[in-house]
């Protein structure tokens, strides 16, 4: 088991150079000269290619991307903004915590309603309450998250004034962005949890367990769902990635000051260095928890451990 | 009594699918839903009441009515005439996207999973970083360095969803690569393309039908996330994303500017969801009766 924990985490830092590689390369290529954004249209030729000897910008791509992380790695300095000055970083590290609390919390409440939908779902298959659950997951899947946030708005904070519209500080403030962003992710795992409970509980063992005489409730809440639940876990994770980057529609939506809405605002200011670290920051979020997702995986599934014993 | 075997018999692999299909109500109504919107954006000069662009400056903010069907937008144009234009931008970026995507990751997944060796560890090691960042975060960094527009929006969405293809076409193609007839493919002399392109990929392509379906969804849901925040179609085309952006300040007092763009974004998302959950099944030999 340390040997894979060892391996999979050691395989994280090609994946890391990976990830700032691409984006790096694409800011690279990105139209503009980054010393005119810094130095606005007014600044003279002269001081333009001083600033560009200064910080690096008349060095070969290579030399410029090996800087770029051992920066990066070294003092965690992964650029300053053109339009505010501060560091990226700072930036990022303010935002953060919001675009965190949202989407943990988005992933809470698809796994605590998708999983039990899903599992009633499976062992009552083609019941009302089955066809029910499966039609709204295919609409969940089918919304388009902003359009959802903004459907929920007008429902709940313009018709109703129960919830209020924007924000993010508040617990009646976090419930709206957070059932948007989830939608499509409880369609997703109940699906999942459905279709993986369905072939589990047609396998022999489980009629073993029925032959013995066993409980139903048991049969299906024990021997049933530990099985089941292993290619929810890795779906749960990639789900993560997929709330993060959802994440960035919900939080302009609502007005939530998190990583989104730093990107989106960056985008729509071209300031490339804060777009390039929010980018790099949930993409290694992303590799993180889904390196965390496969331990679990490891650590539920014994063919997996056995492998690397 | 041997007709209806013998009919059976003739039936091509599509009519197969076909007929398979037809036992899946949800999948036929979204087959039907998706050539109805593809008529409709082939057709949108010839069934839209008015240009996508035309203002009626007297009729701003209105309510549906005989003269404006879905009423009018906060240039006073008509919703319903652009909602019918923007099925054209959105099925086209679906398409195109997805045909980007599986041009790019097809080829790759193929010369990947038929030469093996440090060809395929290579290509699959790009693939395994590129799907560590979001799909949709993925999209809007190229949409942001690229820049907005229509082809860049293709491109964006296109090369972020380039890797599901790669691994997808990989996988059935080791999957046939052992196969005797491929081997006897080798036996007679065919050449590695020839065998690839001849022999493999038509063989390997119920995955990629449903994976591609599933895919156009995805892309017109992808594209319009896009628009909605500023890095897809710029105005006055009537990209649906970009229409509920739009209307999204005015959502306190003319929910309707919001309301029909989301609709038909849904409406197109859920048909295509049906129809590609209906051709799994159907393509599914294990499933086959």
């Amino acid at each position: 088991m340390l040997r894979y924990v060892v391996r999979r985490i050691l395989f994280l830092i090609p994946v890391f150079l990976g990830v700032t590689f691409c984006v790096f390369t694409l800011l690279y290529l990105t139209p503009g000269d980054p010393a005119r954004m810094v130095l606005g249209d007014l600044a003279t030729e002269k001081a333009v290619q001083e600033f560009r000897d200064k910080e690096g910008l008349n060095d070969p791509f290579l030399v410029q991307f090996g800087s770029y992380v051992y920066k990066a790695a070294t003092k965690g300095d992964i650029g300053r903004s053109y339009i505010t000055k501060r560091p990226v970083m700072e930036e990022i590290l303010t935002a953060f915590p919001y675009t965190i609390k949202l989407s943990a919390l988005s992933m809470l409440i698809s796994i605590l309603i998708g999983i039990p939908c899903g599992i009633l779902s499976a062992i009552r298959q083609y019941s009302i309450f089955d066809v029910v659950t499966m039609i709204f997951a295919m609409i969940g899947l089918s919304m388009p998250v902003f359009w959802l946030g903004l459907l929920l708005i007008l429902l709940f904070s313009v018709q109703l004034h129960w919830l209020p519209s924007s924000g993010f500080d508040t617990w009646q403030a976090m419930i709206l962005p957070s059932l948007a962003l989830s939608a499509q992710a409880i369609s997703i795992i109940t699906r999942m949890t459905r279709s993986s409970m369905l072939e589990v509980i047609r396998a022999d063992y489980i009629r073993t367990a029925r032959a013995k005489g066993q409980k139903e409730s048991v049969v299906i809440w024990v021997h049933a769902l530990y099985n089941a639940l292993i290619p929810v876990v890795t779906v749960c994770g990639l789900q993560f990635g997929v709330l993060l980057a959802g994440a960035i529609l919900t939080e302009s939506i609502f007005a939530i000051p998190g990583i989104g809405r730093l990107m989106v605002e960056s985008i729509k200011m071209r300031d490339y260095p804060v777009v390039q670290g929010g980018v790099l920051f949930v993409a290694i979020t992303f590799s993180l928890v889904n390196l965390f997702v496969d331990l679990v995986y490891a650590y539920l599934d014994p063919r997996i451990k056995a492998q690397y014993k | 009594m041997n007709t209806a075997i013998e009919q059976r018999k003739k039936r091509t692999p599509l009519m197969e699918v076909l007929f398979r299909l037809k036992k899946s109500p949800l999948a036929m109504a979204g087959l039907l839903v998706v050539i109805l919107l593809v008529v409709v954006a082939l057709f949108a000069n010839v069934l839209a009441p008015y240009s996508y662009s035309k203002q009626h400056l007297t009729h701003m903010f209105e309510g549906p009515s005989k003269n404006f069907l879905l009423g009018t937008d906060e240039f006073g144009r008509d919703i319903l005439s652009r909602l019918i234009y923007g099925a054209r931008i959105s099925l086209m970026v679906g398409f195109i996207a997805v045909s980007i995507a599986l041009l790019a990751g097809g080829v790759l997944g193929a010369i990947s999973g038929y030469y093996g060796g440090w060809i395929d560890n290579a290509i699959m090691r790009v693939m395994d970083v590129l799907l560590s960042i979001p799909q949709t975060l993925l999209a809007i960094a190229i949409a942001a360095s690229l820049g907005p527009g229509l082809f860049n929006l293709m491109i964006a969405v296109g090369v972020s969803s380039m890797p599901q293809y790669a691994r997808i076409v990989r996988s059935s193609v080791l999957s046939i690569r052992g196969m005797e007839f491929i081997e006897a493919a080798h036996a007679v002399g065919s050449s590695d393309m020839r065998i690839i392109f001849k022999h493999i990929l038509p063989n390997s392509m119920a995955p990629i039908i449903v994976q591609a379906t599933l895919g156009v969804a995805f892309a017109i849901l992808n594209a319009a996330g896009l628009s909605f925040i500023g890095l897809g179609i710029q105005p006055p085309y009537p990209e649906w994303g970009a229409m509920l952006s739009g209307g999204r300040q005015y959502i306190r007092d003319y929910p309707h500017l919001t309301l029909y763009p989301g609709l038909a974004i849904m409406i197109t998302i859920l048909a295509l969801n049906f129809l590609g959950d209906g051709l799994r099944d159907a393509l599914d030999p294990k499933l086959k009766r």
